[in-house]
């Protein structure tokens, strides 16, 4: 339990901090920890989720990514288009199409940040501004409502009618977000290929005398990055039952936020797929909480910036001091040898 | 030569060479090492030492006419992954190691570089790391981040690391560049570990001593050439550096009597918590003072308290007669008070900006002309007096610093002080990653500082550099000033011997 502590400090403290805030709610409310409730807590933020767990390997690799969510945007229109000129479509398909399309938006990112030498947050906001500018000049800023019915019908996993009448049921997305964590979990810890990320993100020239090819790790990150915006961008619509070409702008500070919240570190090589899922929760909680107790809605933003500023910084703090006994204890066994 | 028969050779090059441009970085080289053997590789910077290493490592293709034997085999052009399956690793002085990763992850990593992705599970290698380490006869705990333990175990780690891949010959680049007295002790042990068990291991390092103790042989590169191969039986840390200069060495104690001189700094009862304790210490007009002792005595940190980076706890510090209080370091620069930091590399200087501006910065106010704006006449009038001052080897003063090496550096960092006009100078070991002939050139503009009548507060770790160079020697221990001595009255062996013990 105390490694636990020294090896994830952030995602171990983030854990008890969750757990303190379930409990509080679950006792001051008497609608938080219902089923209805939790089921429409995951319906809502799975999406960010996929999205968070794509975001987490680029940080993990050490690089940023501002474009995901308007890419997601952009991976939405392409794809309604090409779903109309085939004549309909379906899951598989539409599986294929939206992870192909985002791997190819983000491969733009991976190709510019190599090929010009630029670091990823220039890029990024760079094809942020370009996909969004691309996006709102083609559509003229217009939704679209017409979509083949198999992206907008209902499929729910798991339903359950409560004894006073209501439903609480799970979406696709749902079982859609715990793939894509688990297959990201699976790449970032199980491969030869995650480890080299990690490593790639914590000290690149460390790794490239190694021998890591560090335009595979670009394409990589930034491709998985890409992949999840697909399948995230193609499951919002499955929720919002609609395409407009603004909806997803400046979701990528949210899920930033989450994501950073859980641990990863903005300079690389850290960072978890459990950390990921606690982030995304706490704020998703945050947010959730707040509006069961009638708190105003603005106070939720406050406090997930205060929130970042606490973590992060008595996270740093706690290591300095630590470091720094620790240097003291060294420095005086030294003096007794 | 020796009878011993080829195979028994871990690495053998034969007149090897290799030309960047128009230079000739080696020429015509012979080098071999034994296996199991330690080899010492010494050279001022610059002499072709790193260039060797590379080549051997594949990073470097020779020129045309040279021969490369390794393990008794001929063998053509390498490259780094191919010197890597041969059985070859270099611990970069960098390390090259990745802080957030685990202490296990970091040794098995070269495994995790493939041709193509895999699976890799903790559980698969982590046996083999614990073998490892006790094949060097070290315990660490394998799941903690490696940017947790000191530099130290780190270097153990890169060791490791190499070990993983089966390494037969392994190159250390500087080792102990930053390790303390007992840190290097415990390195070097498990470097004899490692030749105990047939692993060659070629060793760079600036220290002299240690060369000495540490090696069986040792190889001396001089302006890309051989000088020749010496048992280190015998050898003398002075006659080492001559062999690498190619001059005599002026290890003469210069020591005067400055006692009657006005005093610059006084410093009474100082106290620091956790640091150190009790200071007195006195330097006068023209005075160098040395100060030595083991890493962590606690001279640095005295430092800082007397440039204003840290506030003391206790004590009294006067300048030119008068108590002070230094609030920061511009406080500091405005009382005269000047400090070469011991991290020049990074602390310093400000590597990607030119020559000239990094002379200046600390005097920024002095050099302004009409309307309070930078003077560029004042700027290039003070840096080219403070160039030709320093004999600083320099093509233009606006090219960047990155390009000088070590001892012009220094020269540089000493010229951006000096522009400040001190009465007192601090110099925190100077010489760190400084040769043997470049330090020779920074004493001598030391010395002539303090006939000029600068008090200097020398810090150093290197018994000899205090006792060839300083007045008077106080040695620190525990963070108390435990005795001083007069270099005619003592020598470096005796004083060795005391700091040592």
């Amino acid at each position: 339990m105390r490694d636990l502590f020294r090896i994830y400090p952030v995602e171990a403290r983030l854990s008890v901090v969750l757990f303190l805030m379930i409990l509080g709610l679950s006792l001051a409310t008497d609608t938080f920890l219902t089923l209805g409730n939790i089921t429409s807590l995951l319906n809502n933020n799975a999406v960010n989720l996929i999205w968070a767990v794509g975001l987490l390997v680029v940080l993990i690799a050490g690089g940023i990514d501002i474009s995901f969510a308007v890419a997601a945007s952009v991976v939405q229109y392409v794809a309604a288009q090409i779903f109309m000129g085939i004549g309909g479509g379906s899951w598989a398909i539409g599986f294929l199409v939206a992870a192909a399309l985002g791997i190819g938006l983000g491969m733009v990112n991976a190709l510019l940040i190599h090929g010009f030498r630029v670091i990823s947050i220039v890029i990024t906001i760079a094809t942020f501004n370009a996909f969004f500018g691309l996006l709102m000049f083609f559509t003229k800023g217009r939704n679209i409502y017409n979509l083949p019915d198999w992206w907008t019908d209902r499929i729910f996993i798991f339903e359950r009618q409560a004894p006073d009448g209501s439903w609480s049921e799970l979406n696709l997305s749902v079982a859609v977000m715990i793939a894509c964590v688990l297959a990201t979990w699976a790449l970032i810890r199980l491969t030869t290929l995650g480890r080299q990320l990690y490593a790639f993100g914590d000290n690149p020239e460390g790794a490239r005398r190694s021998g890591v090819n560090i335009w595979q790790m670009q394409i990589v990150a930034f491709g998985w990055c890409g992949m999840m915006a697909g399948i995230g961008g193609l499951m919002q619509v499955n929720i919002a039952q609609e395409i407009v070409p603004n909806a997803l702008y400046g979701r990528e500070l949210d899920v930033l936020a989450a994501v950073v919240l859980g641990g990863a570190r903005l300079g690389g090589g850290r960072g978890t797929v459990v950390g990921c899922v606690l982030g995304v929760m706490f704020v998703a909680i945050t947010q959730n909480g707040l509006n069961l107790l009638g708190i105003s809605p603005f106070a939720f933003q406050m406090i997930i910036g205060a929130t970042i500023l606490v973590a992060i910084s008595s996270s740093n703090l706690s290591f300095k001091l630590w470091n720094r006994s620790r240097d003291t204890e060294a420095r005086l066994k030294e003096n007794t040898t | 030569m020796t009878t011993v028969s080829d195979t028994a050779h871990a690495l053998r090059l034969r007149s090897v060479s290799k030309t960047f441009g128009g230079v000739k970085a080696l020429q015509s080289v012979d080098f071999e090492v034994r296996a199991g053997e330690v080899h010492c590789l010494a050279g001022e910077n610059g002499c072709g030492k790193s260039t060797l290493i590379k080549i051997v490592t594949g990073v470097y293709t020779p020129d045309a006419g040279g021969e490369i034997e390794l393990f008794g085999e001929r063998v053509g052009t390498t490259s780094p992954t191919k010197a890597r399956a041969l059985g070859i690793a270099v611990i970069w002085q960098d390390l090259a190691l990745f802080p957030h990763m685990t202490v296990a992850e970091n040794i098995a990593f070269d495994e995790m570089v493939g041709v193509a992705p895999r699976l890799a599970f903790g559980g698969r290698y982590k046996g083999r790391v614990r073998k490892v380490l006790d094949r060097l006869n070290v315990s660490l705990d394998l799941d903690t981040r490696l940017g947790d333990l000191p530099i130290a175990q780190r270097q153990v780690v890169a060791i490791a690391r190499a070990l993983m891949g089966d390494a037969r010959l392994v190159f250390m680049d500087e080792p102990t560049a930053s390790l303390t007295q007992s840190e290097t002790d415990a390195l070097l042990k498990v470097v004899r570990t490692l030749s105990a068990q047939g692993v060659a291991v070629v060793f760079v390092s600036h220290r002299l001593a240690e060369v000495i103790d540490i090696s069986e042989r040792v190889t001396v590169l001089r302006d890309g050439k051989l000088v020749g191969v010496y048992p280190t039986d015998g050898m003398t840390q002075y006659r080492l550096g001559e062999l690498m200069t190619g001059a005599q060495l002026e290890n003469v104690v210069r020591a005067q009597d400055r006692s009657t001189a006005l005093p610059v700094l006084e410093v009474k009862a100082l106290s620091r918590h956790d640091e150190f304790k009790d200071i007195d210490l006195i330097i006068r007009q023209g005075e160098v003072l040395g100060l030595t002792g083991l890493i962590g005595a606690g001279r640095s940190e005295l430092a800082h308290a007397l440039i204003g980076m840290n506030a003391p706890d206790k004590g009294e510090i006067r300048l030119g007669g008068s108590p002070i209080r230094l609030r920061s370091i511009r406080d500091a620069i405005a009382r005269g008070v000047a400090y070469v930091s011991e991290d020049r590399l990074s602390l310093g200087l400000i590597q990607p900006q030119s020559i000239a501006d990094n002379t200046v910065i600390s005097v920024l106010d002095r050099i302004l002309g009409a309307f309070g704006l930078i003077s560029p006449a004042r700027q290039s009038r003070l840096v080219r007096h403070w160039i030709e001052e320093l004999a600083v080897k320099i093509g233009k003063p606006d090219d960047a610093v990155s390009t000088l090496s070590g001892g012009n550096q220094q020269r540089v960092v000493l010229a951006k002080w000096l522009a400040t006009e001190p009465r007192l100078l601090i110099l925190d070991s100077p010489t760190v990653g400084v040769d043997v002939g470049a330090r020779a050139g920074i004493f001598r503009i030391v010395r002539r500082l303090a006939d000029e009548g600068l008090a200097i507060l020398l810090i150093s770790d290197e018994v000899s550099e205090v006792m060839f160079n300083a007045d008077r020697v106080l040695h620190m221990a525990d963070g108390k000033i435990v005795g001083e001595y007069d270099p005619h009255a003592t020598s470096v062996q005796d004083l060795e011997a005391l700091i040592y013990a």
